[in-house]
């Protein structure tokens, strides 16, 4: 008996595991700094060139930094969301433009709106690299002291906004 | 089969030979991405090379950053480049890289509790395996032995 149980046994561990696989995402690559302090920076504002933003621009309150491109399509469809947000004061947003032109997505904002606080303008994406970003749209959450928290690669959804929002809860 | 046996051993070795050749065709080189990158030495020069070919493109994943027109793969090249020259070991560029991406930056994951699994896996299972496998043919002489008629 035990020789015709335990293939099978074998056969749907295996397949446990691959089922598992499937529904995950192999490009999604885990952060390694939740948990860690923000990197230290210096950047311009978005819109004032002769405004410096530091990391105690980020620091008081919990944030979501969220990694934007005009060059980005999936940015334009998590943005009416971060809209909405902005305007519900739900969290402070704080934006990293990431590899980008600046008068170009200062026109973007004009036209789509902006729910961020401030923008840091990072066109060589020294920010970016430090903070371990590979693509955007991607939305890291930082507590008051300056701590990443939660990072999540990809477009910010309603159902991604919840797991956040209970995530902040948590804090 | 209507057709000589010879046909049937000679067909095979053509079928078995164009699929060797098909697997064959399947590995392809990579070139790198040529640039101009200044060295002071040609040591410093051969670390580039190394590291830059053991460093995962986080944007064309299976590709490494000396491969990758990504320009996140460029923005990399360059901080190993300024990294080398600065004279930081082979070390301090794994350890910066793997602060901000975490392991899978690198095509070889080290060796922690956690990729324990990953390495030796495989060889466990071979060996479950054969260990297996042998047990069944010493069952069977074993049973084989028993039903040979005494000559």
């Amino acid at each position: 008996m035990i020789r015709v149980v335990l293939p099978l046994v074998i056969f749907l561990m295996i397949v446990g595991f691959l089922a598992a696989g499937l529904y995950r995402d192999p490009r999604l690559v885990p952060s390694p700094l939740i948990g860690k302090p923000a990197p230290a920076f210096s950047l311009s504002a978005l819109r004032d060139a002769d405004r410096q933003l530091t990391l105690a621009d980020l620091k008081g309150q919990p944030v979501l930094l969220n990694v934007w491109a005009t060059w980005c399509a999936a940015c334009r469809a998590e943005h009416p969301l971060l809209m909405e947000l902005a305007h519900r004061r739900e969290i402070a947003i704080y934006g990293l433009n990431y590899r980008d032109d600046r008068k170009a997505a200062i026109a973007w904002l004009g036209q789509l709106g902006d729910p961020y606080r401030a923008n840091i303008y990072d066109p060589q994406g020294i920010l970016a690299l430090d903070l371990g970003v590979y693509g955007a749209p991607e939305t890291f959450v930082l507590d008051a002291q300056g701590i990443i928290t939660y990072k999540h690669v990809g477009v910010l959804t309603p159902d991604v906004w919840r797991d956040l929002a209970t995530h902040l809860a948590d804090q | 089969m209507i057709w000589p046996r010879t046909w049937q051993t000679n067909n095979m070795r053509i079928v078995a030979l164009l699929l060797l050749c098909c697997a064959l065709s399947g590995v392809q080189a990579q070139g790198s991405v040529f640039e101009e990158r200044e060295f002071e030495t040609i040591d410093q020069e051969r670390r580039f090379r190394n590291l830059t070919n053991e460093l995962r493109c986080l944007v064309c994943q299976n590709q490494s950053i000396a491969d990758s027109n990504a320009e996140l793969a460029a923005q990399l090249r360059g901080e190993v480049h300024t990294m080398i020259l600065a004279g930081k070991s082979d070390a301090d560029v794994v350890d910066f890289m793997v602060a901000r991406y975490g392991d899978y930056v690198l095509f070889n994951p080290p060796v922690k509790n956690t990729t324990v699994l990953l390495w030796f896996g495989p060889f466990v299972v071979l060996g479950l395996a054969l260990i297996y496998l042998f047990r069944q043919i010493r069952n069977h002489r074993e049973s084989l032995s028993k039903i040979t008629p005494p000559s």
